[in-house]
């Protein structure tokens, strides 16, 4: 544990990266710098296909830039590791363990409660009574959970979550963001968030950095300074929406 | 009651078949080609003396072997061509090139090595069950969906933890889609085997059933109780396939 507190959780350092593809050369990240406070939600928002994911895989270790670096903890940044779990939309339950095994999954078996541990997290998410169930068995929303679950209880310090409830409907993903909500209140981390939903970085971050298109730099950074809990629909809320969106070229007449 | 409702088209397909078997050689008045019936009491007739029990017991246990040396070498060398590069492009040409000769083909240098007893067929079926699930198995670790291997490398797990909870359960499906294919391959293999030295077995009995007298209802007899068999292996196979481990691929 850092014991400065003004030294940032996360330092983006001027990374840069590129793919090739058929000798067709794609910049895709060119020159990004910024940090994240220990304790602070960050939302990053972006034109699809701007490089958003990439971004989040270096930043989580499993991408390393062309030139630049992360640094976590003022450490370079060389790896995944357990201290920072990646959540996708996708997600990656196992489908094969059970949700108290894909629970266990993380800790190692030497540490001590490990069994009550997982159950205070299944619990924690709402899971309970449910962990003797097969992921399939599950509906999108009980499975996202069970994916938070299995992410908070080896005690990570900073949560990667790249676009996390898109694959799930309007009313579900506002529910789960309501919940990570309230699981952060109890829990407080360190976030990073990609979303392509500007009103879901709104009702959850504290800053949001706008991505211009590929290649990816920060375009602009909105500070979120509503307390919780939020109403998007306030007009200081919507404000902000309408400059954000501005910001991703879209000028509707809200 | 469901599953009765569903199988009487086949039912009745098999009843008219036996009818039109039954009347064509009443007409024809066949000496040699026996009845429905005939095929019936003769197999009866094997049942009691204990001899049909031998012969299957024979080959059942032919199976038994070949296959489960055949299991336990092909799911651990599945695994590993499937996991470590360099072994996947050093042996899969080799068990490509292999892989379609016929087991019969085997035959004349099975019994060269093993001789006629219980080895040859042993070994013929161990050849002819362990190539497909040894590609099943290697097909089922390239197909692991990355973010699962991701998300194990996220939480660093231990590699005797990463192999036991995430690569081998994740290819559980396809070994036992292998397991499937390598079962219904060693017993037709079995039986054609057994057709050209042992003494005993279902194969065996076929063409003695043949060679001493023409006892062409014994013939017929076995050829039925080849291909129950067959579908109860299958069955057992298909059980597997249930497991709630594994219930995740099959499910959709």
């Amino acid at each position: 544990m850092p014991t400065d507190v003004a030294s940032p959780k996360i330092r983006v350092d001027n990374i840069r990266k590129g793919f090739q593809n058929d000798k067709v050369h794609l910049q895709v990240i060119e020159g990004l710098d910024f940090e994240v406070r220990e304790g602070e939600f960050v939302a990053i928002v972006g034109p699809s296909g701007c490089g958003k994911t990439t971004l989040m895989n270096i930043i989580a270790g499993f991408l390393s830039p062309d030139s630049g670096g992360v640094h976590v903890n003022g450490v370079v940044r060389n790896g995944p590791n357990r201290k920072g779990i990646m959540i996708t939309q996708q997600g990656s339950v196992f489908p094969w363990l059970t949700v108290r095994q894909n629970l266990l999954f993380g800790l190692p078996d030497d540490r001590p409660n490990r069994e009550a541990l997982a159950e205070e997290y299944a619990a924690l998410v709402g899971l309970k009574g449910f962990e003797d169930n097969y992921p399939h068995e599950l509906s999108g929303g009980m499975l996202k959970r069970a994916e938070i679950a299995r992410a908070l209880v080896v005690k990570p310090e900073i949560l990667y979550m790249d676009e996390p409830f898109s694959a799930l409907d309007a009313l579900m993903s506002l529910r789960m963001q309501n919940e990570l909500l309230r699981i952060l209140s109890i829990e407080r981390h360190t976030v990073m968030l990609i979303t392509h939903d500007v009103e879901e970085a709104i009702h959850l971050a504290d800053r949001i950095l706008v991505l211009s298109p590929r290649p990816a730099r920060i375009q602009a950074s909105f500070d979120v300074p509503f307390a919780h809990p939020r109403r998007v629909s306030s007009p200081e809320a919507q404000a902000l929406r309408v400059a954000i969106l501005k910001e991703l070229g879209v000028t509707d007449s809200v | 009651m469901k599953g009765l409702k569903a199988s009487w088209p086949s039912i009745v397909v098999m009843a008219v078949l036996i009818a039109v078997w039954w009347a064509a050689v009443t007409l024809t008045q066949s000496a040699i080609f026996p009845t429905p019936w005939a095929v019936v009491t003769g197999t009866l007739e094997l049942a009691r003396d204990g001899t049909l029990w031998e012969h299957i017991g024979a080959s059942l246990m032919r199976v038994g072997a070949g296959f489960g040396l055949a299991v336990l070498l092909a799911i651990p060398l599945g695994l590993w061509m499937g996991w470590v590069h360099g072994a996947f492009v050093t042996l899969n040409p080799l068990f490509q090139i292999l892989r379609p000769i016929s087991p019969i083909a085997w035959i004349p240098i099975a019994i060269l090595w093993f001789g006629v007893g219980n080895a040859s067929p042993i070994y013929l079926i161990f050849i002819a069950s362990v190539f497909p699930m040894i590609v099943q198995t290697t097909a089922g670790v390239h197909t692991i969906e990355k973010r699962y291997l991701r998300a194990a490398e996220n939480f660093g797990v231990p590699r005797s933890k990463l192999f036991m909870q995430v690569v081998f359960p994740a290819t559980l499906p396809q070994i036992i889609v292998g397991m499937r294919i390598g079962l219904g391959v060693a017993w037709l293999v079995v039986v054609a085997a057994e057709m050209i030295a042992l003494r005993s077995g279902l194969g065996y009995m076929i063409i003695d059933s043949r060679n001493a007298g023409n006892r062409y209802d014994l013939v017929i007899a076995g050829m039925i109780i080849i291909g129950l068999i067959g579908l109860a292996l299958d069955g057992i196979m298909r059980l597997l396939e249930s497991m709630k481990v594994v219930r995740w691929r099959y499910a959709h």
